[in-house]
């Protein structure tokens, strides 16, 4: 296995950075926590993770200030070269508020916050995020959001599905698919068309246990290492 | 110079917050309302030399920062 080097950011706000580090550790890689006011990524980074949370208390809209956070440039341009970055929740909606993975996030539906294990289907697992898991499979993945509710339009959801861009779906037990909080055609994660940005709303890092319900999480952080 | 500028929902995009007030004024008996939207108000109070350079500028900032023009039209007026 690829000992990674991953850097997980860190906005006023951010709840899910120390989860992050745990999980990336129990996979053997190396973590960096980074405070937005830095400038720069260490330069041996193979990975960036934006972590979840409230960054600035949610204010505005979920995500949209953090993406200003002197860090972000570094990340933009980490990302436009190639560079894996993965966002999990509040870093899911950062990533689209930069307009580095297409879409957004608004209110859930039942304007309720949701948060409860919530099983999911993989639907594309040819890339560097999913490749331990197989396309159709079920998983059982924590969520914990309010504004969890993805929307694109028609032709941005047609490129999505053309491209392979959609990564995870909501969906029964059963692998049916289920209304949880309103998303466009029930999904719960993307990437960008070069495969290189992932963003979900579902929370890997609190899935690596199975004693705390589920280990689903592991399977899905691995697929970095095979990159 | 004073800006206000209202963020909503483009339509099409469906307001789940309009939608929960709309079903309670049709609870309390207003059931005249055909629809509810809910946006939000942001007030600047800027230096700018005029109204047209306040309005570009506000244009600017809005673009940029208070409206994710994927799901969110906005208006602008300055006083």
């Amino acid at each position: 296995m690829k000992k990674l080097n991953v850097s997980i950011l860190q906005f006023p706000g951010t709840n899910c950075e120390y989860d992050t580090v745990y999980a990336l550790k129990k996979l053997g890689h190396n973590t960096h926590v980074i405070w937005h006011k830095e400038e720069n990524l260490p330069a041996d980074t193979d990975l960036v993770v934006v972590p979840g949370g409230f960054s600035y208390g949610d204010y505005l809209r979920s995500g949209s200030i953090a993406r200003f956070s002197p860090i972000m440039q570094a990340v933009e341009a980490y990302a436009t070269a190639g560079g894996m970055v993965l966002g999990i929740c509040n870093g899911f909606q950062i990533l689209t508020e930069m307009g580095l993975l297409p879409g957004a996030l608004k209110r859930n539906n039942n304007l309720h916050f949701i948060s409860k294990h919530q099983t999911i289907k993989v639907i594309n697992s040819d890339n560097a995020f999913l490749n331990q898991c197989k396309a159709g499979e079920i998983l059982d993945i924590p969520v914990a959001h309010a504004d969890g509710n993805y929307y694109i339009d028609e032709e941005g959801y047609k490129s999505l599905e053309v491209n392979g861009q959609i990564l995870l779906r909501y969906c029964d037990a059963a692998g049916k698919p289920m209304v949880l909080n309103g998303s466009v055609a029930q999904i719960a994660g993307v990437c960008n068309q070069q495969k290189n940005i992932f963003g979900l709303m579902p929370h890997p890092e609190r899935a690596m246990e199975f004693v705390l319900g589920s280990e689903d999480g592991v399977r899905m952080l691995k697929g970095f290492e095979n990159a | 110079m004073k800006a206000i500028v209202n963020v909503y929902l483009k339509e099409g995009v469906l307001d789940p917050q309009g939608k929960a007030a709309h079903h309670a004024l049709g609870s309390l008996g207003f059931d005249n309302v055909s629809d509810v939207r809910i946006g939000k108000q942001i007030i600047l109070e800027l230096d700018a030399k005029d109204q047209a350079a306040a309005k570009a500028e506000v244009i600017e900032m809005t673009e940029t920062l208070l409206a994710n023009t994927v799901i969110e039209d906005y208006t602008i007026e300055i006083l």
